[in-house]
Order: structure tokens, then sequence, then C-alpha cells
């Protein structure tokens, strides 16, 4: 069961920052991906590019204190997946700089030529992570060669197994289908319209792909692959994430565009939720042997540390929820066509 | 090539990269808030223009240390999980502060100040640009208390058991002197690199057009930027230099290429060091100068290199401590060549200034203009002195770089990533060249509302 010490709060928190990165760099992904779709035209692509604009760099924020703080609370967890998963971390590195300029480089000059790049750039730069993050979480939780010193032996290769690829296309698509339902609640005109459409003709195979990962996950997890945290547990928040995804479709058909939005949220949250309550209070096992395995106590920092940080966090993280609150009030309005100058 | 030497090249690339566009954008950033609350002072859509002006260039520097930025916490972890693993209860700690208190606060108020100049009013607007300058300044802090850490460790103890570094104070981290000389040198450094800049891409302008408003008004400021933050990097660095002097008398000793414990200690100003020998093949040295920069007295005692290796060797076993003395001696050269240089292209401006003829001077335009790369030259000697310097510990007199490098990376791997990094950083520096030779040239807008200035700036 879950225990009440500082070890288990900042897995919790280093749960809820992944959650909060996946939801919002999610739907981010997802704009990026669908950008060569759901814009005919130059204005239409910055549209889609102006639902994000104000918000992706805070967004992308959570990754790098998701980072911080696994380093600063479980530095052997931090080493070892680092070092374990060298290259899809290069490659999600390389698709993140190419994406992070790309959104204000694009605008920088006019010529279509130059715009077409930036937008293979946003693309790719979208995609390659929302597939690599679903690899790595995937191999985290389905367990990996690591040895007595903590060290990842797997090679790369490795990493590429059906599941984990299960769980690359599952974050794929539903990435790509969260910025689809945000592009239908926040753009506007023909944008929104094309984003809703995509997201009909996404929603089945996404519950599909996603619904197989989150079986075969709880298939392995009562065959044993699991922390602390029982079944009973898992069940309910899986099948909060099956429904939520299953509502989607009848929520797109009636065009409630916020509460479509909401759904392929709460599949998001709730499917990372599970992943991590499966893991619970284990952070990397091993598929070398179970003594190898990292888990919240000896890949953990000491007390020391981990009070000084929980202070931190408890006055830091509340503020920054709500002047990051703010912003999304400020920036509430569709994007619209017309309020873009034709010159830009 | 080992895994180590790539790893080591990797980082050394990318965090001159990263720091070639950090220091400018810390300082645009608050000549960015400066301009703009001048305006909402004012109203004079003078100031509304130049904070677009030099805006638009922030934004494009900003994104690239922004995306070089997360290389940088990442590469610990991949090529450096020894280091990490050692470290980590004492690293990580600052790391996860910087992200929690300084980049949600930068990125968030930075997306409102892009896209917020129609929706916020227009003090609630320079504020957000405020709120960037502020989490640029705290995000150095706490990037800096973690280096300063590494040159000085403090507040820790050894676990005998598990061998690893550990937590015992987080208040002396804070409180390391290390890392306030590094935040004071740090941040004035950018203000300098800032006020050059603009000061440099003003003149280009008002070689043209002498009379623009927008540039005047920018000459002024930066020259007095410029002559502020170029005597206040002296002051602060040679404080520096003396806290150095005493935390790691071989660095120190490495700086000054001064083998030979002396008392009075005399002080190079050109020598050829040879590692292999332990000696200058060649030295030009004024008598008891070093003594009086380090201690302030005519008198003192500087240890030496040989000196200090030999106590070295018998603390810490057989080894060479001496980082590579001819890099950091002649980085440290530069560095205060190009600051005593920039001091006096400040002191200049401002007296130029003063007799209200800066916009005319047209060999002074020329001056500046050519000295447009001297703060982004002594911002990497800078660092290079400091990291070099450090060599060949990773931890001062705790951990060594050899080390620290992850022990499960093949060298293939950090290849792949060596390589990769630093096309796709070349190509970034090419694009960014052209962007940045593309909007400084660009003429000044005709803004007068905080709409027409948004719709210019956003994306």
């Amino acid at each position: 069961m879950i225990e009440t010490d500082l070890n288990s709060l900042w897995f919790l928190l280093i749960t809820v920052l992944w959650i909060g990165y996946f939801f919002l760099d999610g739907f981010d992904f997802g704009v990026g991906i669908l950008l060569p779709f759901v814009g005919r035209d130059d204005l239409d692509r910055r549209v889609a590019i102006r639902t994000i604009g104000p918000v992706w760099d805070a967004n992308e924020v959570w990754l790098l204190v998701a980072g911080g703080a696994t380093f600063a609370a479980f530095p052997e967890w931090y080493a070892t997946l680092f070092s374990g998963f060298y290259l899809p971390l290069f490659l999600i590195l390389v698709a993140l700089i190419l994406r992070g300029v790309s959104f204000e480089y694009r605008a920088k000059d006019r010529r279509p030529q130059w715009r077409a790049w930036w937008d293979r750039a946003i693309f790719f730069g979208s995609a390659v992570p929302a597939l690599l993050f679903g690899v790595a979480f995937a191999n985290i939780v389905r367990g990996v060669p690591i040895d007595a010193a903590f060290e990842y032996t797997g090679g790369f290769w490795n990493l590429l197994n059906p599941y984990a690829l299960l769980g690359g296309l599952t974050t794929l698509l539903l990435f790509t289908l969260h910025g689809a339902t945000f592009l239908g609640l926040k753009a506007s005109g023909p944008v929104a319209e094309r984003a809703h459409r995509y997201a009909s003709l996404l929603a089945l195979p996404t519950v599909a792909v996603a619904g197989g990962f989150i079986a075969w996950t709880l298939v392995e997890a009562a065959g044993g692959n699991r922390g602390s945290i029982g079944m009973g547990a898992l069940i309910p928040v899986a099948a909060v994430a099956a429904a939520a995804a299953l509502a989607a479709l009848p929520l797109l058909r009636a065009k409630r565009d916020g509460w479509a939005f909401v759904a392929t949220g709460v599949t998001i949250v709730s499917a990372v939720l599970m992943l991590f309550m499966n893991l619970y209070p284990r952070v990397m096992p091993s598929s070398t042997a179970e003594a190898n395995t990292l888990d919240i106590y000896n890949a953990a920092s000491t007390p020391t540390t981990l009070r000084v940080i929980t202070v931190v966090a408890l006055i830091m993280v509340p503020v920054v929820l709500a002047y990051q609150a703010w912003s999304y009030w400020v920036f509430r309005k569709r994007v619209t066509r017309e309020q873009l100058s034709p010159t830009g | 090539m080992d895994a180590l030497i790539a790893a080591r090249w990797q980082f050394g690339i990318t965090t001159i990269y990263h720091f070639l566009f950090v220091p400018l954008t810390i300082g645009l950033a608050l000549v960015v808030a400066i301009l703009e609350t001048r305006w909402v002072r004012s109203r004079d859509p003078k100031w509304l223009r130049a904070t677009k002006f030099w805006g638009k260039l922030f934004l494009i520097n900003f994104a690239i240390g922004v995306v070089t930025g997360i290389v940088q916490e990442f590469q610990f972890g991949m090529n450096w999980s020894s280091y990490s693993r050692f470290v980590g209860d004492i690293f990580g700690a600052p790391l996860a502060v910087e992200g929690l208190l300084a980049f949600f606060l930068e990125s968030t108020f930075l997306g409102l100040w892009i896209f917020g100049w129609d929706r916020l009013s227009p003090r609630l607007h320079a504020a957000t640009a405020w709120l960037v300058s502020l989490g640029t300044i705290i995000s150095a802090f706490w990037i800096l208390a973690a280096n300063a850490w590494m040159q000085n460790p403090v507040g820790y103890r050894i676990n005998p058991i598990t061998g690893r570094a550990e937590l015992e104070s987080f208040l002396d981290l804070v409180r390391n002197p290390m890392a306030w000389h590094h935040l004071g040198h740090t941040v004035l450094a950018a203000a300098l690199t800032a006020g050059v800049f603009v000061l440099a891409i003003s003149g280009w302008h008002l070689l043209r057009r002498p009379d623009s408003p927008v540039f005047r008004a920018s000459a002024g400021l930066a020259a007095i930027l410029v002559l502020v933050s170029s005597l206040g990097s002296a002051i602060s660095g040679h404080f520096q230099g003396q806290e150095v002097a005493d935390l790691q008398p071989m660095k120190h000793a490495a700086v000054e290429a001064h083998w030979e414990t002396e008392a009075p200690a005399a002080f190079s100003i050109v020598a050829i060091p040879l590692q292999d020998e332990g000696r200058n093949l060649f030295d030009i040295r004024i008598p008891r100068v070093l003594s009086l920069l380090t201690d302030h007295s005519w008198t003192s005692e500087v240890r030496g290199i040989n000196d200090l290796q030999a106590e070295y060797e018998g603390t810490f076993g057989p080894g060479d401590y001496r980082p590579p003395v001819a890099a950091v001696y002649w980085s440290f050269r530069v560095m205060v060549g190009a600051g005593f240089f920039l001091i006096g292209l400040g002191a200049l401006g401002a007296w130029f200034m003063y007799r209200k003829r800066l916009h005319e001077v047209r060999w002074y335009h020329r001056v500046a203009l050519l000295s447009l790369g001297l703060p982004f030259l002594a911002n990497i000697t800078g660092w290079v002195v400091t990291e070099i310097g450090r060599q060949p510990w990773s931890v001062y007199n705790v951990l060594l770089v050899r080390d620290s490098v992850s022990p499960s990376v093949s060298t293939a791997t950090v290849l792949i990533s060596l390589i990769g990094f630093t096309v796709l950083y070349g190509i970034l520096a090419v694009i960014d060249l052209y962007l940045m030779a593309k909007y400084a040239r660009a003429d000044i807008g005709e803004e007068t509302t905080p709409a027409e200035v948004g719709a210019g700036l956003a994306y």
C-alpha cells in the first residue's frame, strides 16, 4: 500500500509533474502534428500556432521541472534513466530544440519556402517526442535490464519491444487527439472545423490502441509486474481512462468542444496516473534481478534534501499553478483569422 | 577518442554555445523592461518603438537560449551519471528550485508579454517584462549556486557507507560565497553584453540616420549601461579572483602561470607556459603586483603551481592536479583585456552623451560596432577560466572528472549525440545570425499603440 513519507510525497509530486506535462504539452504536440492537416494556407497555420503560442513554453517547463525534481529527489533514478535511455532522449532533445525555435522563427520571414521548412520542423519536432515519451514510459513500466550498480545494460534495440512500441503509438495518437480537441476549443473557422473532423476520425483508433495498451499493462500487472498498489485500485483508474476516451466520440458528435477536450484530458491524466500507480513504490524495475530494482528508497536523496525541496515545492507549486492559470484566462478567447494581421 | 573525451567535448561545446545566448538575453530582458517602463511613464512613442525593436532581437536569441538549456539539464544524467549519483543529493536541489522558481516565471510571463499587448493594461504589461527579467536573474542564481558548489563544495559530508556526497546544510549551499561572486560577475557581464549589443546596433543606425530618436535614446541608455556594468564587472571580478585564490589556489596559480611560490609575488603580463616542464618559456612580469591583487599587500606570499601539485599528491595520491595552464592563462588575459577596452568604450560614450553629441560621433559608432564581439568573447573566456581551471576535478578536491562519466554509455553513443548537437547548433547559429542581421538592420516602425507592437512581436 502507500506509505506516508517524504519519499512517497516526492513520487506523488513527480507523478503530478508528468501528468501536468503530458496534459499540457500533449495538446501542444497534437497541434504541431495536426498543423499540416488543419492549415490549408499560412493564415490557417498561424491560427493553429497562435492557440498554443502564449503557453507552449511554460507547458514545456513541466518537463524541465520533472527532470530537475527527479534529479533532486531520486538522483539514482535520474542517473539510470537518463544514461540508460540515452539515444531516445537525444532524439527527444533534438526534436524539442527544433520545435522550440520553429514557433518563433517561422514568423520572422515571409517567404513560403522558409515557413514550409519550419512547419516540417514543428511537425517532426512534435511527433517524435509524442511517440518516444510513450516508448520510454512503457519501458520503465515493463522493466529494463539494470545491473547491481543500477546501470542500464540493455542497449538501444532492447527499448523497441512490442509493448513499448504500442505505448509509443498510444501517446502519439492520444496527444494528436488531445491537440485536435484543443484546436476545436481554441481555434475558430476552418481550422476548428478541420480539427473537429480529425478528432472524430482519430477517436476510435485511439480508443482501440490506448485500450489495448492499458489492457496489456493490466494483464502484466495481474501477472505480478506491479508494485504495492493492488489491482483493485489500478482497474478503476484504467476504467476511467477508457471511459473518458470512449466519451470523446459522442461529445465530438454533439459538438461539445469543451467537454471533448476534458474527455481527452481525463484520458491522459488517468492513463499516466495508472502507470505511476503500477510502478509505486518502484521507479525503475530491473528485468535482470529484483534486487536491482530502483525504488523510492534506494534511489532517493537523504531526508535533509527531501525536506528542503518539499518546503520549496509546497510554497511554489500553488503560486505557479495560480499564475499559469491566470495566463490561460488572459488568452481564453478563440483565435480567429481576422485577429491576425494578414502581413505578419 | 573514448567516451570521457567525447562527453567533455559535448559539455564544452553545448555549454559555451548556450552561454553565447544566455548573458545577451538576461541583459536584453532588463533593457526591454527599462524601455517599456520609460514608455509607460512618458508615453513618448520612441520608447514604445524601442521596446519593440529590441524586444524582437531579444526573442530571436531567447528562443535558442531556452532550447539549448534543456540539453544542459539532461546531459548531467546522460553523460555524467556517476557524477549525478555522487552529487545528486546536493546538486539536484538547486536545479529543481531553479525550475520551480525561475523557469515557470520567465516562460509564463514571456508568453504574456509577447501576446498580451492588447489584453493587459500598459502598467501590467510592463510588469510582465520585469517578471521575465526577474526570472532570468533568479535562474542565474540557482544554476550558479550549483556550479559554485562544484568550485567550492560546502554544507555537505561524504557518507562513509555509500561514498556519496550528502547535504548537511542547504543554507550553506545558498550562502556559498562563490555563488554570490558568480552571480554578481555574471549578471554584470550580462548587462554589459546587452549594453554593447544595443550600443553597437544603435551606432549602425545612427551612422545612417543621426536624427533617429529611437536610436539616440537607445545609444544613450546603452552607453551608461556599458560604463556602469563594465566597471562593476571589473570590481566584482577582482574580488571574485581573491575568493578563487583563497578557495581554489591551484586555479588561481594556473590563471597567473605562477609556477613557483613567491613572496612577494610578481604578476605575469605575457608568458608562454610550458605545462610539461612546469615553468614559463618566456615571461614579462611586474614585481609585487600579484601579491597586491591577491591580498591587497605588497609582500604577501602567493603559492605556485609546482608547490601545490606536490601538496595535492601528498593529499590525494599520485596524479596530475594541474589544469591546462596556457588555456586558462590566456583566456583570463583575453577576458580582462576585453573588459578594460569596454570600460573605455563606456566612458567615452558617457562623455559624448554628457556633451550631447553621442549621436553624431561617427568614428565612435564604428568602434562600437567593431566591439560587438568583445563581450561574447569575454563571457566565454571567463567560463573557460572557471571550468577548465577546475580541472581535473568536477567537484573541487572531491571528485575527478574522469570518475564522473557514465559507465554504461558507449563512446559511439556519445559521439552520435556530440556530432548531432554540434551540427544542429551550427545550423541554428547560421539561422540566428541571418535573423539578427535582418532585424538589427530593419527600419524602426511607426507604432503608436501597444496593439500595433503586439501584432509585430507575436507569431
